[in-house]
Formats: structure tokens, sequence, C-alpha cells
């Protein structure tokens, strides 16, 4: 495949929350909780944060880099599942924001949290067809649990930009492939604030059988094994599942730890896998193989076989925020300031 | 509601696009159409010419606001800052990602990508510039995992606790 | 040009006159103006009403013929112009009376100012007040008209080493003067401790560095100075009128501790009343907020610039002293109705020309200043006004 990533960028908000604070207020154990995801802090978006900003952000940061004027952008997708409009799309802002319009298409793209790796494969497509030059692919969220659900304990914010094209590739992207079914584990409603889900119901049919056999698939088709590969990168809804499931299929911690990074923000989302693979980025030399495979509840897996260039090594870092950075600083909140952050206070005259 | 007020303004508010005089070069920011520093300031009518600004730039003076502008309300206390940027204009704009007591004049700052205001629940979202430090040091304290014994709270941390 | 002289002059007291309307208090000055004057209201040839925001206010615009109305003149059907310069209001409609009368158009002119401000809860208030800064490139970022004056003050601070405790210093001052003003909002004396403790609204200012948001109307009878003493004994002659422009911005100063439009506005002042900052008896200045006085008194030329701080604080500026600042207390304890302030300086000063200003009287007053300014100094005002010998 011709067309690959040219250049990334991530952003994720300064502030942060932990699972003991959270418990605190629910009167559980939230250590303990924290402890069994495998979170230790999650992100979160001050008031004047959204999914238009972080996007921005992070797309900014990703066209420095790579030195693209953003006129030569020809489609941008946003993906997320927290679009501060129902009806407006997101990415018209974001475009707007990077001077990439007006001559360009955009969308918003919506499927859980791999609403961004779909929206690069649409990119892969478009780029590889040079209908476009460049195609700009967004995961974000500001995602929400509701008050006191398990899900409260990892929901974070954060996203990642990624630009697809064919000259001076960095990371080539020799496969893609995904695996989609009807599965109900994991929904929000029209009109609803906080998403529901089917607590155990996530596990062994939603998250690890899309993930698995995606993985395998892709493995398959390029005939390869995970000691083909430095680096994975999965979907990680918590620290746990994509422990789990690399182990299954035979990954080592080794190839996890810069693909890894819910631990630290939580769970971004349609941001996750991205800012993951973003952080491998950061870290990569040339000729380094690469398996990411995302995961969007309703349900679908997109598994990416890619191989970094020598290009990389003359990729500026430089500008912008490494990943790393994002994972280790922090300031922590209060559960009261948090709630007050992310609208959760009723004000008067509502 | 304001919506085509704010709506001609975002090629500004966005990415900060000003104008230079090719007369005298001056810089300005937003864009004018007439030259102020120009003697005979017809010289420079038509010559007024689009000029992006980088984003970058330095505090000048600053506050810490308690009674905040409209939209502004979730943010107090905030910083807000006459910021001069390096080519030359001097733009007025909240200081974010920064605790109140790290604040100072001569600070290096980047402009940043944020949401400005609502038109209430329901209406449309404003965007546009404010401004983050440029430097990791003037920014974000390291984070601490739970298992960490706790520092003494730093004073930012419990102004915003 | 001719000589203009004030005539006559009327005050509502200031403060939350919470049972009066906008028209009660605009017409209760108007007809103690034009009492005092001794003046019929068949000899008036005008009305100029200062006024910053009566449509956001009380929903009210096209106030000047509601006042002529309701004073009952509305049977000469005479003109009446409403004159907009955000806090300086007031003092631009006296300009423009001014130069009714010394253009000889009008011989005797009513100029009004009034503003109702309790009318609205105070976040509105505060973002009408700041509404006269630039709303889209400074309020739409956050900025407030008290932080736009908290950047002056830091820079001030910075430049010159202004401290805190001479910011507060000013507020201080101006209760103890408004102590014996029975017009002011507020009469109770403040310590420098009351001031450093207040909550803060825009560092370095706090609650009590800020002007309060007071109801209040005031008017001067204007007339030719040459038949002046018909009317009074003690005419005063408006020895100069000068007003000048600024930026709408704070940002797009080349300066930010010096309100370039008072400078330029009182050296005109001082140039056409052939007079020197020294001469001045008696002034009262604009100081909306603490830092408002200090950057005045530079500009107007009363002090070096930079050394408004610790010369303020020093108390030379109370009474007794060569200059003494607002006797009426200022916008700070008298009051700050946003169109009657600049009308309400000249009531004072004149009071005090006249010898008629009692136990707030300053000795040997016979050049007075008015300094008044629209959101950061986009507009300032100055008159010298002094007694006809």
């Amino acid at each position: 495949m011709q067309a690959g990533i040219v250049s990334y960028g991530a952003y994720v908000p300064r502030y942060r929350i932990s699972p003991g604070e959270i418990g605190r207020v629910w009167g559980t154990d939230g250590e303990a909780m924290g402890q069994g995801l495998n979170v230790l802090r999650k992100s979160v978006p001050s008031p004047d944060e959204d999914t238009i900003t972080i996007s921005t952000e992070s797309l900014r940061t990703a066209l420095v880099r790579g030195a693209i004027d953003p006129q030569q952008i020809g489609a941008l997708y946003v993906g997320s599942e927290s679009h501060p409009y129902a009806v407006k799309p997101t990415a018209t802002v974001v475009a707007q924001a990077v001077g990439a319009t007006p001559n360009l298409t955009a969308a918003d793209f919506e499927f859980a949290c791999k609403a961004g790796t779909a929206a690069i494969q649409t990119c892969l497509g478009l780029v590889g067809a040079e209908m476009i030059r460049y195609g700009v692919a967004i995961g974000t969220d500001t995602s929400q649990g509701a008050p006191g659900d398990a899900l409260e304990y990892s929901a974070s914010a954060g996203g990642a930009a990624f630009v697809i094209g064919r000259e001076h590739v960095i990371c080539r992207v020799l496969r893609t492939l995904s695996y989609t079914t009807d599965t109900p584990d994991f929904w929000r409603r029209e009109g609803q604030k906080y998403p529901s889900h089917g607590g155990r119901f996530t596990g062994e049919p939603a998250y690890f059988r899309h993930v698995s056999e995606a993985a395998r698939a892709i493995m398959e088709a390029s005939g390869t094994t995970p000691k083909d590969y430095q680096h994975v990168v999965f979907h990680q809804p918590n620290g746990k599942f994509p422990q789990r499931v690399g182990k299954t299929l035979g990954f080592t911690e080794a190839q996890m730890r810069y693909g890894l990074v819910t631990p630290y923000i939580g769970n971004t989302y349609s941001g996750a896998a991205l800012i993951g693979l973003a952080n491998v980025l950061d870290h990569a030399g040339p000729k380094e193989r690469i398996l990411v495979v995302g995961y969007g509840s309703g349900a679908g897996s997109d598994a990416f076989d890619l191989e970094t260039t020598d290009e990389i090594a003359k990729f500026d870092r430089s500008f912008g925020r490494p990943v790393q950075y994002y994972l280790d600083h922090g300031v922590a909140l209060s559960y009261a300031v948090y709630a007050k952050f992310r609208g959760k206070i009723h004000m008067g005259g509502e | 509601m304001s919506i085509a007020r704010f709506w001609r303004e975002t090629p500004r508010r966005y990415n900060l696009g000003g104008s230079k005089c090719t007369n005298c070069n001056t810089v300005y920011f937003p864009p004018r159409s007439v030259c102020p520093e120009c003697t005979h300031h017809r010289q420079s009518i038509e010559k007024m010419v689009p000029f992006q600004l980088s984003g970058e730039g330095e505090v000048l003076s600053y506050t810490v606001v308690h009674e905040p502008a409209e939209g502004f309300e979730m943010l107090v206390p905030y910083v807000l800052a006459l910021v001069r940027t390096t080519e030359g204009p001097v733009l007025t704009g909240q200081v974010v990602d920064i605790e109140p007591e790290g604040i100072r004049i001569g600070l290096k700052v980047r402009a940043t990508f944020r949401k400005l205001r609502e038109e209430g629940k329901a209406g449309v979202i404003h965007y546009g510039y404010k401004f983050a430090p440029a430097e990791e040091a003037d920014t974000t304290p390291v984070a601490r995992s739970p298992a960490e014994p706790a520092p003494e709270p730093r004073e930012p941390t419990r102004a915003r606790a | 040009m001719r000589e203009v002289a004030v005539l006559g002059v009327g005050q509502t007291k200031f403060g939350e006159l919470w049972d009066r309307s906008f028209r009660e208090i605009g017409i209760e000055a108007g007809l103690q103006a034009l009492v005092d004057a001794k003046l019929s209201s068949a000899d008036l040839g005008a009305l100029y009403l200062g006024n910053m925001a009566s449509g956001s206010l009380i929903d009210q615009e096209h106030i000047a013929p509601l006042i002529l109305d309701y004073a009952g003149l509305v049977g000469r059907h005479l003109p009446a112009f409403r004159v907009e310069g955000g806090g300086a209001s007031g003092a631009l409609a006296l300009h423009q009376g001014y130069l009714a009368v010394a253009s000889g158009l009008y011989d005797y002119v009513v100029v009004g100012g009034a503003e109702k401000l309790t009318d609205v809860p105070d976040s509105a208030a505060s973002a009408i007040a700041s509404s006269a800064a630039d709303h889209e490139w400074e309020v739409v970022f956050g900025a407030t008209l008290p932080a736009l004056w908290a950047l002056i003050a830091r820079r001030h601070m910075h430049r010159f080493g202004t401290t805190r405790e001479e910011l507060a210093s000013v507020p201080v001052h101006d209760h103890a003067m408004a102590a014996k003003n029975p017009n002011a909002h507020y009469r109770n004396k403040l310590t420098l401790e009351q001031v450093l403790g207040a909550g803060p609204v825009a560092e370095p200012l706090g609650v009590l560095d800020c002007a309060p948001f007071s109801d209040g109307a005031a008017a001067v009878v204007l007339g030719p100075l040459e038949i002046a003493r018909k009317h009074t004994e003690i005419p005063i002659r408006i020895a100069a009128s000068q007003v000048a422009s600024d930026t709408m911005a704070l940002q797009h100063r080349k300066e930010f501790t010096t309100l370039a439009s008072t400078e330029v506005a009182a050296r005109r002042a001082f140039t056409q009343a052939r007079r020197a900052p020294a001469d001045v008896r008696v002034a009262e200045i604009h100081d909306a907020y603490s830092i408002s006085a200090l950057v005045a008194l530079e500009d107007l030329g009363f002090v070096d610039k930079g050394r408004a701080g610790p010369e303020f604080a020093s108390g030379k500026f109370g009474r007794g002293g060569p200059l003494t600042i607002n006797p009426s207390g200022g916008l700070k304890a008298q009051g700050r109705p946003f169109g009657a302030v600049g009308v309400a300086q000249v009531v004072e000063i004149v009071r005090q020309l006249r010898g008629e200003a009692k136990d707030r009287q300053v000795a040997d007053a016979t050049l007075g200043l008015t300094h008044d300014v629209g959101g950061t100094g986009a507009t300032s005002v100055v008159h010298l006004l002094e007694r006809a010998s």
C-alpha cells in the first residue's frame, strides 16, 4: 500500500483525577477499583476544552511536525462519541482552525471507540486512490461515565491526529482489515448524557472476541506471528483488557510497553489506540513493525499492520509535546472540582 | 443570538490572521484597513495585506480575574494577560494551563485553541485563541500515582481543590 | 466664541435609589439646577443628556426628550440630545453644551447626566460597564473593565515599583472625603487593612479598589459669561473644555501605564486656559479603580510619571494641601452612576469654587479641574473651571 502515515500529533488535557478520589465520594474502594482496572489516574478536560479543541491541538502539532500545508488537506475526519454538537460537524471547525478550508471534504465519524481508526482507513482509501494528497484522521473524546458508575473510573479525554499521505511516509501501512458484528455491549441513546453498558457482557463476547479475531486475521493475511512485531497497540478501555488480550495472543509486556497509555491518562475512547500508536511512533526508529488493533463497541475492530520507514529518523518531533509528557504530568483535581469541570453540577437557572 | 457577529471573525479568532502595512511594514491584529503608523495615513490605503501571526509571544502584564466575563464563569479564577506577539501586535487573552501563582511578566506563551463561550445550553459554541505557557517548566507538575506518598499539597493544587 | 459660565447646579443623592426611577432622578437634578440658576424655563435653549447605557439598563433609548417631557418642558419643543462616551458620557455632554453656548447657537442650556444601575443585577451591570471596552477583541476573550485596569496596575507596579498599599490608599482617601458629602453613596471610613483584605475582583484590584454601581443624576445650567451675573453672584467660568480619544482596546496602546487621551486633553486644556497644573487647587479625577486615580495624577501633570503611588500615599492630596483631590469622595465613594459622573464632578467643583461646599470646603479654591474617562481611556475629558473675577 502506497499510502501511509506522514505525520501525527497527540494532545491530552492537563487535569487528572485518581480512582481513589472518585471512590472516596461514592463510598467504594477506589484504589482497589483502580488496581483492578490498572488505571492510576485519568485525564479531565478543562471546562473550555472539548473534542473540537483537543482535535485542533493535536492536528496543529501534526501539521507543524510534518511541515504540511493545510491547504493540501483533501479530507478531514474526526472520530468521536463526544462531538460537542449532535448536529453540526466537529470536522468543519477543526478544518477552519487549522486553515484547511474550503477545498476539502470533511465529516464526523462515530463508532464508539474506534471512530478514529475507521477515519484512518477512509483516508487510506482516498489517498491510495490518489483522489486527495493528504487525508487527516483524528480520534478524540471527552468521554463521560455516569457518576458512580464503573465507567467513571476510566472515562477520560484526549486525542490524536494522523496525516495520511504518499510522500515522506514515516510509517507504512502494510495492511488493514476489520472485524465487525452487531453486538450491543455499550451504547448511548440520542439525548442521553451518559452511556449505558452491558457490564461483564462488554468483555468476552465484545472486546476480547473482536480484538483477537481481528488480530489473528491480519497476522494470518500478512503471514506474521507476534514475534515479527516490535510494538503492539490495542484499544485500551482500561489497563487490564489490553494486557490480557495481548498475553492470549502471544505478545510480551515489552511489545506493549509504549502502546499502553490508559493506566496514566485513562480511557480516551476514540483517542485511546491512537494515542498509544503516537507514543510508539515517538519512540520508534526505522524499520520497526507495529500491530494496532482498535475496538469500538457495537461492535468492531480495525487492525493495522504497520512498519516505520527510514523517514522517521528525519522526522522532527520537537514541536508539540511527546505522549510521554502527558503520561507523566498532570494537576490533580478533587472530585468536587472534577464534577464542576465536567458539568455534573446542576447550576441555578437551568 | 450573535451568530454572524462571531462567525465573520473566525479567521481572526481561530487563526490569528492579521494584516501588514506594505508601506511601513507594521503588523496589526486584528487586521486594519488603514495604517495608523504611516504619517500620511492615506499612503497605506489598499496597501494593507493579510499577515499570519505565529501565536508565539510574551506576557507584558497580567491579572487574575475573580469576577468573570460572560462565558468564563467556570474558569474562575483565571489569568488574563496582555501578550506581545513576536510579530509585534499585543493581544488580550486568557492564559490557560497555568496556576495563578505561576503567571509572571516575561512568561513565554503560545496561542492555543479553546472554547470562548456558549450561547446557553442549546446555542452555538464560540471558539478562539487563548494562550498557554510555551515551556514545560511553566505548566504542569509531575502527576502522582496513588501508590506514591502524598507530598505536601502545592499551592496551585490546593487552589483548584 | 463666547465665554461660557456655569450658572446653576443640581444633583441627586448617589447610591441605591430603589424607590426612584430613571426619569425621577433625571428631573430632580435638572430642576435643582434651573432653580439654582434662577432661570425661567422659557429662556432654555436645549438639553444635553449624558448617559451610557439606558437601553441595556432600563430598556429605554431616546431618553433626552423623555426627560424634557416629564420635566414639564415639552410645550417648548426644545432640541434635546443624548451624548454617549462610556463612563465619560456626562463630561462629553458638558463639552457639547459648552460648544452650543460658546458658538452663540443657544444662550442657556441644561447639561444633565443620569444613570440607573440598580434596575439590573450586578452581573449585568458589570457586563454593561465592560461594554465601554472593546467587546470584540477584549471582552470576548475574558476581559472585564476592572481586569483591563488591573493590567494597567500590574504594569505600573512592574515598571515604577508602585505598591499594593499605594493603590489601596486611594479608596481610603476617597471614603474619608465622602464622609462629609451628604450625597455620597458611601460615607463610611475605610482603613488600609480593609481595602487590602477585601475580596479580589481582578488582582491586584479588590472589591474596595473598585467604584460601586450607583444610581444618580446631576445637572448644570450653562450660559454666556457676559450675562451670568443676572443669575448668580459667583459665576463659574469654564476656562477650558477638552476632549481627546485613543485606541478602543488597551492592547493597541504603545504605553500601558499612561492614558494618552488624558495627557493630551489635559495639555490642551491648560493651553486653552493659559494655566498650569500647579495652579489647580481642587480636582475631581476619574477613580473608577484605585489605579485609575494614580495614572490620572501623572497624566494630568500633578506628579511626575511613575511617582503617583508614593506621592498619593503620603497624604499630600488631602484637604489642606496645595491640591485637594476628589473632595466629593470621587467615583469610589460618592458613587458611579456612569453618565452622571462627569456632570457631578463639575457640580462639586462649582460648589467648591463658590465656597458653598460646607464642611468639605477646600480653602482658596480658585481654579478647579474635572477629569472623566470612558473605558480604559478611549475617551478622556478635562474641564478647567474658575471663579470669574
